[in-house]
This record gives structure tokens, C-alpha cells and sequence, in this order.
């Protein structure tokens, strides 16, 4: 393995999980003020700000690899979609609460466990960022879970919009499990866990939970992939627009 | 659940080990449990603390308002109940 190769495989994975924090951190902070409670609008928010947070560190260590003088505001506000390598499931539209929660929680379970084998990644830098983001991904989990139960196991109401959430949402869950050419050369490399060795972890703590909320995992009917080589959905573009409007109108801009 | 069930918890921070908690404010949560998550939320935001206590509201007895006489006046003119009031005598050491 040379070290061109290497260092093109970090580049990409790096976009990859920084891609799905800052989508993922933008779709939240959409809720901005708009929560059903003030106390979860801030928690919203909270994690919201978690997640660019980590975007920031994958998006920086990123461009320092790529070496072409890309900082971490150049590749969040100048790319397009089809440069964006974000999971599907981070960019589907929040909708309303319920499913903005099933898909936070389903996101949750995988980061954890991620982050959770990053943190003794042999990349020190990767290890660096997976134990500092590591502690604030297993309180989005445990808030995230926490209102699954309370919805899943609510109301008839809030039951049916869990149940039709996460039946929307799994289609998109199997991307998360992917491996490509990217994670080969990083497990390889002791860098990175092979993805599907995380599938067992994140079935267990999403089961255990759907358990408590009296949900079940749904079959995977019509599984969808690609967002991790640029092929998104037709959400992505609106959320970009948004998200890079001040950049793009305004380049360079600061306050 | 319509927003105006949820009841209102009283939140403490301790801000460092070896202080006692400190009441910061309140908020609303479903029970106990999003009671302290939703602290964590709103209240600790800029590391103000290390432990978190919330309670009922409801579960606070207060003084009375109109009590304020017959409980807190009388106080007003015993100073000899502050240390301040005594003198030391100059052989004491250690105070």
C-alpha cells in the first residue's frame, strides 16, 4: 500500500464522517426555535452543535491530509452534492418530531459504536477526534433513546408516527454497514473498524430500546445507498442551498 | 400530553466538589428522568457544574410572604448572635 493510496483513503473517510455530522448537525438545528418544548429546543440545538463540532474536526484533519490548502469552511461551504459523502439517512427531511428522533436514534447507535472503536485508532489524530466526540455522541444516544421509549411507548398517536418513522428510515440504515475500497485500505491499516463488524453492536442497542418503546425493527424493504460516493437523494440539494447560501452569495465572508 | 401537564422541577448544580448544590432555576419536564437531562440541557451549558439534583416543584414547602415579620424581624436586633458582636480576647490563639 503506498502512501498516496492511504492518504486518499483518510481524505475520503474523514468526508464521510464529517459529511454526516455537519448534515446531520444542519437538519437538527432546522428545529431551531421551533421545538415542541424550550428545554428540547436547546437540547436540539445542543446536539446540533456537537455534531458541526465534529464535522469541524473530520472536515479540518481532512484538508491538512489532502494537502491542497482546503480548510474546513472551504469543503463544508464550497462543495456540491455530489461531493457531499454523507450517509441518506442523515439528510432525510426532519418532518416532524417523532421521525427527526427515530433518525437521530438510529444515527446515534452506529456513531457510538464507531466512535467507540476510533478512539483506539492507529491514526493518532483519528483516535484524537473519536475520544473527544465519543463522550457527546453517547448523550445524543441516551436522549435520542430515551424519547423513542417515551414516544414509542406513548400515545396511540405518537406510536403510529414512531412506527412509520422508523419503517421509513431503516431503508437507509444498511449505507452505515458499507464498505468500499476506503474502509478496506483503512481496516487494513488498523485505522478504521471493518463497518459491518459494527452491525451486531448497533442491532442490539437499537432493539434493546425499540423492546422498551414496544416497537420492533422493521424489515428493510427498498434499501437505499450511495450517499458515501456522492449519489444522494433529492433532499440534500435543499438542505446545501440553505446551509451554503451566505458562502456562496458572500465568499470569504466573516462577522 | 398537552405541554401544560408537564410540571414544573427545581433545578441545584453543585459547581465543584466539596461546595454544596446551588438552586439555578427551573423548567419543565414529564418526570424526573428528562427533568435532569433537560438540566443538563439548559443549566450546564458552560461547565457550570459537576452534579445536578432536580425537584418536584410541588414538593418545596415554603415560608409564607405575609410570615415574613414573625419569622425573619426578630433577628434583626440580636446581634449578639453574630461572632462579630464578642471580642477576643488577645490570649486566644487560633480563631
Amino acid at each position: 500500500m503506498t502512501d498516496d493510496t492511504l492518504r486518499s483513503a483518510l481524505v475520503d473517510y474523514a468526508l464521510r464522517l464529517g459529511d454526516t455530522s455537519l448534515v446531520l448537525g444542519h437538519r437538527l438545528s432546522e428545529w431551531c426555535g421551533h421545538a415542541p418544548e424550550l428545554e428540547e429546543d436547546l437540547a436540539l440545538a445542543n446536539m446540533a452543535l456537537d455534531l458541526v463540532g465534529h464535522a469541524r474536526m473530520w472536515l479540518a484533519f481532512a484538508g491538512e491530509t489532502e494537502g491542497k490548502g482546503r480548510d474546513e469552511d472551504r469543503l463544508a461551504y464550497h462543495r456540491d452534492g455530489f461531493d457531499y459523502r454523507n450517509h441518506l439517512l442523515v439528510e432525510q427531511p426532519n418532518r416532524d418530531f417523532g421521525h427527526t428522533i427515530a433518525r437521530q436514534f438510529l444515527h446515534d447507535a452506529w456513531s457510538v459504536g464507531l466512535y467507540e472503536r476510533l478512539a483506539s485508532s492507529a491514526n493518532p489524530e483519528v483516535a484524537g477526534i473519536a475520544a473527544k466526540a465519543v463522550k457527546e455522541v453517547r448523550y445524543h444516544l441516551r436522549h435520542s433513546g430515551e424519547w423513542v421509549v417515551r414516544l414509542g411507548d406513548g400515545t396511540e398517536k405518537s406510536r403510529a408516527i414512531m412506527a412509520d418513522a422508523f419503517d421509513r428510515l431503516s431503508r437507509y440504515t444498511d449505507e452505515m454497514f458499507e464498505a468500499d475500497g476506503v474502509e478496506r485500505t483503512l481496516t487494513a491499516a488498523g485505522i478504521a473498524p471493518d463497518p459491518e463488524e459494527l452491525r451486531a453492536g448497533w442491532e442490539a442497542r437499537v432493539d434493546a430500546v425499540l423492546a422498551e418503546a414496544t416497537l420492533s425493527r422493521p424489515a428493510i424493504h427498498g434499501r437505499q445507498t450511495g450517499g458515501r460516493s456522492g449519489r444522494h437523494t433529492e433532499h440534500l440539494g435543499h438542505l446545501l442551498a440553505e446551509m451554503q447560501f451566505l458562502q456562496r452569495a458572500y465568499p470569504g465572508a466573516t462577522w | 400530553m398537552a405541554r401544560n401537564e408537564w410540571p414544573l422541577y427545581e433545578v441545584f448544580i453543585r459547581p465543584k466538589n466539596g461546595l454544596s448544590h446551588k438552586h439555578v432555576g427551573s423548567l419543565h419536564a414529564a418526570d424526573a428522568r428528562m427533568a435532569v437531562e433537560n438540566a443538563r440541557d439548559v443549566y450546564t451549558r458552560r461547565g457550570e457544574g459537576v452534579s445536578l439534583w432536580v425537584v418536584p416543584s410541588a414538593a418545596i414547602t415554603a415560608s409564607e410572604p405575609g410570615e415574613k415579620e414573625s419569622f425573619f424581624d426578630p433577628a434583626d436586633d440580636k446581634i449578639y448572635r453574630h461572632p462579630t458582636f464578642y471580642t477576643i480576647p488577645e490570649d486566644v490563639k487560633n480563631i
